[in-house]
Order: structure tokens, then sequence, then C-alpha cells
């Protein structure tokens, strides 16, 4: 590592330690063995040509119980690795510029239908398996090896089934974690690679065990060789700052811009990031911020320029008034051409009343 | 005379108990399927006395209750900490995939029933049972 990263890295290292960060997002779903701890998790995936890259950061929460968290994929990994240490904070850092002080601020860093266990790993105290399943056997294997699965997690197991049957299951082991001298709010990148061809990003699974009125707050970075377009579609700033007070907007773009070319150094730079293009990149920042109850879809990413985002990909009606679903979703010679780069990192806040019940 | 008259006392007997058994109430038998943590039905409607069989399906990968009682009953439950406990009379846990029944027989008081695992009352687990 050349000096100067090696000092960026430090220096985000200790800044991660000492700066209390903007909470982020809980990125699973799925928490401890009946338990009620809180968890949080941080969560962020990256597609390339087809190739997703998800990039999670488990947070550590105690010493004692075990948890996890579920993910939804949309495609079975061909492997599952430690992620970067470094690659949320600075897409952060380019969206959300904060006071000089505080310039690094961020995260530590057996039934009819069985769910099939399609990768096992272990990431440093973190206990990884994907699975392949429908919502009920994947809900099973969850309850059969110690996860709590909030009441709402049948229905939206099911959600995600319906369109990609692969799951990852992750959990701290307390002995490994006790013998690694892990600390609460200690957080564990995790890089899953994903061959798709048809990205999506998970949004209702942040909702999930939460309160209809909770508030979910997060964000989602994108990063495309041209200007992407989603569904839903999100609101502009100014047009979220006129709803009557009290009213969430859902999405909102915040950003939409060229990647700089420090930005995609500094990514490129991190460990497992290299596959990155260094120029030529549009980024999108877009914040979530909706009721729980209300965030029933995830985000569809058409980055091919044909600004045609498929509404079963958001998890919508395919008959609905979204914008239809073209045959170019499923033609990978497309998406080969046009050498396509998601990133998606999910940060910000989720809120929620957990009392007798898991928070992820 | 006297075995003749011991005998017609016995069938007399016999036939009366027979009567009775054939008038008791029935059993009446009540299925209930929970999908997505919600019950198939919200309310019942059962008659003084009556004994309900209550045949519970769950179709959901997560474990759920089936408690019948009192405010008090699902309140005690509520704040209980038992994840699993025997099967009594209306209260039972089903877990994931099975069918589990139980046989509860009404005072003349109005009941509740429910689901008291973290979360699952609160997010619409329960109903109300009117008896008159």
């Amino acid at each position: 590592m050349r000096p100067l990263r090696l000092a960026f890295a430090i220096f985000v290292g200790i800044l991660t330690i000492v700066v209390a960060a903007p909470a982020w997002a809980c990125g699973g779903l799925v928490n401890s063995n009946g338990s009620v701890t809180l968890v949080r998790t941080t969560t962020m995936a990256a597609y390339h040509q087809g190739v997703e890259h998800y990039v999670t950061s488990f947070e550590f929460a105690g010493g004692k119980g075990e948890f996890g968290s579920i993910i939804p994929l949309p495609g079975v990994p061909t492997k599952v690795i430690r992620g970067g240490d470094w690659t949320l904070q600075r897409l952060v850092q380019e969206t959300q510029p904060q006071p000089e002080a505080f310039a690094l601020a961020a995260t530590g860093a057996a039934a009819a239908e069985d769910a099939k266990v399609i990768l096992k790993t272990e990431i440093d105290a973190l206990d990884i398996v994907v699975l392949e399943g429908g919502g009920t056997a994947v809900g099973r294997w969850a309850s059969e090896h110690g996860f709590f699965l909030p009441p709402d997690a049948p229905e939206v197991l099911d959600f995600y089934a319906d369109r990609s049957p692969i799951f990852m299951a992750v959990r701290f082991d307390a002995t490994r974690a006790a013998e690694q001298g892990l600390a609460d709010g200690d957080g564990t990148p995790v890089h899953v690679v994903i061959p798709t061809t048809n990205p999506w990003v998970p949004l209702r699974i942040l909702g999930l065990g939460a309160a209809a009125d909770a508030p979910v707050e997060a964000g989602v970075y994108l990063l495309t060789d041209v200007r992407p377009a989603t569904l839903p579609s999100p609101l502009s700033p100014g047009a979220a700052s006129a709803l009557p007070e009290g009213v969430r907007p859902g999405l909102v773009l915040e950003a939409s811009q060229p990647a700089s070319p420090s930005l995609l150094a500094d990514l490129r730079s991190d460990k497992g990031m290299s596959w990155l293009p260094s120029s030529n990149m549009w980024l999108s920042y877009l914040r979530v911020d909706a009721r729980a109850g209300d965030l029933d879809y995830d985000l569809a990413v058409d980055a091919s320029g044909a600004g045609r985002p498929a509404p079963v990909a958001a998890g919508l009606d395919p008959e609905g008034s979204a914008p239809a679903a073209g045959a170019s979703w499923f033609v990978p010679a497309l998406w080969a051409s046009l050498a396509l780069v998601v990133l998606l990192g999910v940060a910000g806040a989720l809120e929620r009343r957990r009392v007798g019940r898991p928070a992820i | 005379m006297v075995r003749r008259v011991l005998a017609l006392s016995v069938v007399a007997v016999a036939a009366a108990a027979c009567s009775r058994a054939t008038a008791a109430p029935a059993v009446r038998t009540v299925p209930i399927r929970i999908h997505y943590s919600a019950f198939s039905l919200s309310h019942l409607d059962v008659v003084p006395g009556q004994t309900v069989r209550f045949v519970v399906t769950n179709t959901d990968p997560i474990a759920h209750e089936f408690i019948v009682g009192d405010e008090a009953v699902q309140v005690a439950h509520e704040l209980g900490t038992e994840a699993y406990h025997p099967p009594r009379p209306g209260e039972i846990t089903i877990r994931a995939g099975e069918t589990v029944a139980t046989t509860y027989t009404f005072g003349d008081q109005n009941l509740l029933f429910g689901c008291h695992l973290p979360g699952h009352y609160a997010y619409g687990m329960r109903g109300t049972i009117s008896v008159s």
C-alpha cells in the first residue's frame, strides 16, 4: 500500500473509533435466539458489468448473545470475502460533507421444502451461510438455526423469494467475537460477489420488524456508466422539502453528478475494489425517508440508458403504472456492453421502537 | 318375578343413559389457519357451556401461539418469558408448519384469543370470542 493510502486508511480507522457517526441503516432482518437484542448492520452493494458486488458491514452489538441478519440477494454468489475498510465511509463523504472537525466521521466500519445451503464461510467472528429456497423454507431454516424472526418476516421473505430465492444469513459467533476482542459497535465488512443481470437494491427489508409508523432512513449510492433510471422515481430535494410537515417523501434524489476522480481512486484503493473503473462514472445518491409501513418496495435500477427500470425488480406489480419492464433487463450482452457499475451504499438510521422485538 | 323386574330396571337405566349421551352437546370443531402472522378469523360466537375444539394450522415458517382467555390471561402471556409451554386447554404453541388442536369449554364470559410471541399481538394476532 502506498504511504498516502495507508495514511488515509489509518485516518479513517481512527475516526471510526473516535467520532460518533451518523447512524447507519440496519441492513438485515432477523435476530437472536428468541431474545430482543438490538442489532445494527451497515449494508452496501455494487454492480459492474453484470456482477454485483455487495458489501455489508455487520456491527457487533454485544458480547453474550448471538445475533445476526438475513439479507436477500438477487443471485447466487460466487464468493463471499472480507470487505474493504472505507468504501462506505468514502461515499458518505462525497455526498454529505461534514464540518471539518468531523470530515471523516463514519461508522465502524426440515420441512417438505428445505432451504439448500449453497455456501458457508467464516469472516472474522461472522458465520455466513448462503441459502437457496422459498420464503417458507428459508424462514424455517432460520428458525431452526436460532434466528428469531419478527412477525412480518413470513410475508417479507416471500416478497423477496418470489424474485430471487437466494438469502445470506449472517451471525456473530459470540466466542470468536470475544477471542478477537470485538467491542460493541465494531463493524465487520463482508463483500459478496454475485453475477446477475437483474440488479436491485433491497429497501423493504430495512423496515422489517418495525412498527408501521416507525421512520426508516437510509442512503443509497449508485455509481453507473450513465445516468441511471430508478423505480420508484425519487423526488427532487425541493419537492421533498415542500411536503407538509410530518409527511415522509419516500425516496429523494439528493445528488446526481459525475463521479469525481478522487472518489473513484479512493474506492479502487480499498480492499477488493480494484474492479471499479477509474473514470467516466456517474454518481447518484438517493435518500430513503419513509414510514416502515409505506416501504413496501425495493429500488429497481436501469443503468443501461434505456430509462426502463423493471417494476418486478422493485417488487411492484408489473401491470402497475410504472414503466414496463423491458426485455433488455434480461439480455446479458446488453449489460456487458454497457459496462454497468452500480455502487450502492446504504447508510442512515433505522429508528425503531424495539421493545419486545428484534432490530436489525 | 323379582328377577324380571330387576332385568327391566337395568334395561331402563341403560336406555336412559344412552338417551342422555345422545342429547349431550356435541363438541364443535373450529379450524383456524395462520398465514403471514394473521389468524384466519378475528371473531367467534359461542354459546355458554359450549365445548370447542380449535384445530390451528400454522403455515408460517415461524412459531405462533393460540391462547384463549380473558384479558388477565392475555396480559400474563404477553408479559411472560416462556417461549414454549406445555399445552393446556385453550393454550397451545404451534411450531412452523404444524397443526395443533386444543379443546376449551366456555363459561358465560366473553374472552379473547391471541399470540404472545414477541411482537405478534401488537402485529394483529388477536381476536374476540363472544359468549351468548
